[in-house]
């Protein structure tokens, strides 16, 4: 029972940790809370569905669809939303409200064009279950764990090694020293949100195969963005162990106590946690920017 | 016909009331709420409990409502305001706030959960909606131009500078947020009264965005523009009754067209004043305009 309760919540806190690390990507640069990535995370899933059940193509190609859609989309969000206050330097309070605005249009977009209906995945991998020291788990949750797991040591391979990674680190560090050195910010920023969105994409496509695809499926961000700050605003190991830590706390609280309480007492942590522990475990914002 | 027409001028008149709540603590604070619909909920069941379970005078009921849902305002926002976070920190606090009342509402058994309270006396009239709308609009206003108010403006203008000059961040931001709570918990009292049913559902994450979305478009920092921009959101589309959904698509593109186009919002940093009335109607008309007076922004 202990080890199945772990297990499970080791595999949906991978989940949000991809869609923490996501966030917090965007958070480190541009220094806003990018509400619009819950409705990005949705639509990968869409694109993933319809890859997947219109076009009968495998899962694999599937995720690989919703991946490169959720990316794309996630640019274009950039470009059309920020971009504009991005060269005015607007406050990160208009970044913030834009955001809320794409997730509002996107979501109601969706809602009016494709339907509230709940679609669900084909079972491919739901039913199945392994058998591992004396419990079961099923494939699915194993093959998320792997996939988080390998997405996030991907994003960290990339960000340690290759020019454009090393060029976002230094500009989460200062933006304008950054361009000083000769690097081009917009080409930048459309990276990191091309990452962010394919982070999105492999999200949005394990959460659509757990639990189903519908227009507000992308409200489970809310538990990405309080693993984001139990992590420490901004910090990507941060975002992750944020992710695994609440995906695991959850777990044994719908296990043990009930699963009513659940969402009661992930905000009740973020709370007592801001009171406590301002900063997150690795934060290195606490206070805005003078 | 006259019946209807008097439910949606009703039905604007309490978004007013929350939404002025709302400009009071976003407008003039700069801290942004994505939780109010919580504050709303609170009342609107605090003051249905005490009418359909033990009787209570309405009036008392609703007074009771907007208390408590500013003592909750209270207690969310000690902890949450007084480690001076950044905007962000808040508004995800809020977020979790706001889904957590709604769940925490889904399962207590005085509220009969997801089932809701059906049945709720019709008290709210049109006069009595007026009424309060009336005095939240001239107590906001009060508020704005006392001391605190004016502390609140320097605080969200320049909260460095406003603390240098010997305001109290925390005070000033949790006394707006209190306000705001109290005005969400009356405006809630008052749409239970009216609607007769109540439910968790009505109360989601879509109704904080519709406030928060009449203020930013109302003009942050203005009192009359959001007051406006409520009538405008919620009275427009319930007389038109087309396209519910597209109303909410809607939305989202004006927010972001606002923050892109206009981010001092539709009447923004100024108040709609009979000058402004005035002036405004000249330049359509093509004569020269009076200078504003007053105007910050």
């Amino acid at each position: 029972m202990f080890l199945q309760t772990l297990l499970t919540g080791v595999a949906i806190g991978g989940i949000y940790a991809l869609m923490a690390v996501g966030y917090s990507l965007v958070f480190s640069i541009l220094n806003f809370s990018n509400f619009a990535y819950g409705s990005i995370i949705m639509l990968g899933a869409y694109v993933g569905y319809y890859s997947m059940v219109q076009a009968g193509l495998p899962v694999i190609l599937a995720i690989a669809f919703s991946i490169v859609g959720a990316a794309v989309l996630c640019y274009i969000n950039e470009r059309l939303a920020y971009s504009p206050l991005r060269k005015r330097k607007a406050s990160s309070l208009y970044f913030m409200i834009s955001a809320m605005g794409t997730s509002i249009f996107l979501e109601n977009l969706v809602y009016a064009t494709i339907g509230a209906r709940f679609y669900s995945f084909p079972e491919v991998l739901t039913q199945q279950n392994l058998e591992f020291m004396g419990t079961s788990i099923g494939v699915l949750d194993v093959f998320a764990i792997v996939f988080s797991a390998v997405a996030i040591y991907a994003l960290h391979f990339f960000l340690q090694n290759s020019k454009t990674g090393i060029a976002i680190r230094a500009a989460s560090y200062d933006m304008e020293v950054c361009a000083l050195n000769g690097v081009n910010i917009t080409v930048l920023i459309g990276w990191v949100f091309i990452l962010a969105g394919a982070l999105a994409g492999i999200s949005g496509m394990f959460l659509g195969m757990k639990y189903m695809v519908y227009p507000t499926m992308g409200w489970i961000t809310n538990k990405a963005y309080i693993a984001a700050v139990i992590g420490g605003l901004g910090s990507l190991p941060g975002a992750v162990v944020g992710g695994l830590i609440l995906g695991v706390l959850e777990t044994f609280v719908s296990a043990y106590v009930s699963s009513v309480v659940r969402d009661v007492f992930s905000f009740s942590l973020l709370v007592v946690l801001l009171m406590v522990m301002p900063t997150g475990l690795f934060g290195k914002y606490l206070e805005e920017k003078v | 016909m006259l019946d209807y027409i008097s439910g949606v001028i009703t039905f604007s008149l309490i978004y007013v009331i929350a939404t002025v709540g709302l400009a009071i603590f976003t407008g003039f604070t700069g801290l942004f709420s994505l939780g109010h619909a919580a504050f709303f909920a609170i009342g609107a069941y605090t003051a249905a409990i005490l009418t359909y379970f033990y009787d209570v005078n309405f009036w008392l009921a609703l007074a009771a409502g907007g208390a408590m849902s500013g003592l909750v305002g209270f207690i969310i926002g000690y902890p949450t305001l007084k480690a001076k976070l950044r905007s962000d920190y808040f508004a995800i606090a809020t977020l979790g706030f706001g889904e957590a009342i709604r769940v925490l509402l889904e399962n207590l058994d005085i509220t009969q959960g997801a089932r809701g309270l059906p049945g709720i006396a019709a008290e709210t009239t049109l006069p009595v909606t007026l009424a309060v709308a009336v005095l939240t609009i001239w107590v906001a206003r009060n508020f704005v131009s006392s001391r605190q108010g004016r502390a609140a403006i320097a605080v969200r203008e320049d909260f460095v500078a406003a603390e240098m000059m010997g305001i109290d961040l925390f005070a000033v931001r949790l006394r707006s947020l209190i306000f705001s709570a109290v005005c969400g918990g009356v405006a809630g009292g008052l749409f239970a009264h009216y609607v007769a049913f109540i439910q968790p559902s009505m109360f989601t994450a879509y109704l904080s965005t519709q406030l928060t979305a009449g203020v930013v478009a109302g003009g942050m920092g203005s009192i009359t523009g959001p007051v406006l921009a409520a009538v405008i959101f919620v009275a427009l589309p319930e007389m038109l009754r087309v396209a519910n959904i597209w109303r909410l698509v809607a939305y989202g593109l004006l927010l972001v067209g606002i923050m892109i186009f206009r981010p001092q919002g539709l009447f923004g940093y100024q108040e709609i004043t009979w000058r402004s009335c005035r002036n405004f109607w000249k330049r359509l008309t093509g004569s020269r305009a009076e200078p504003a007076k007053g105007g910050q922004g």
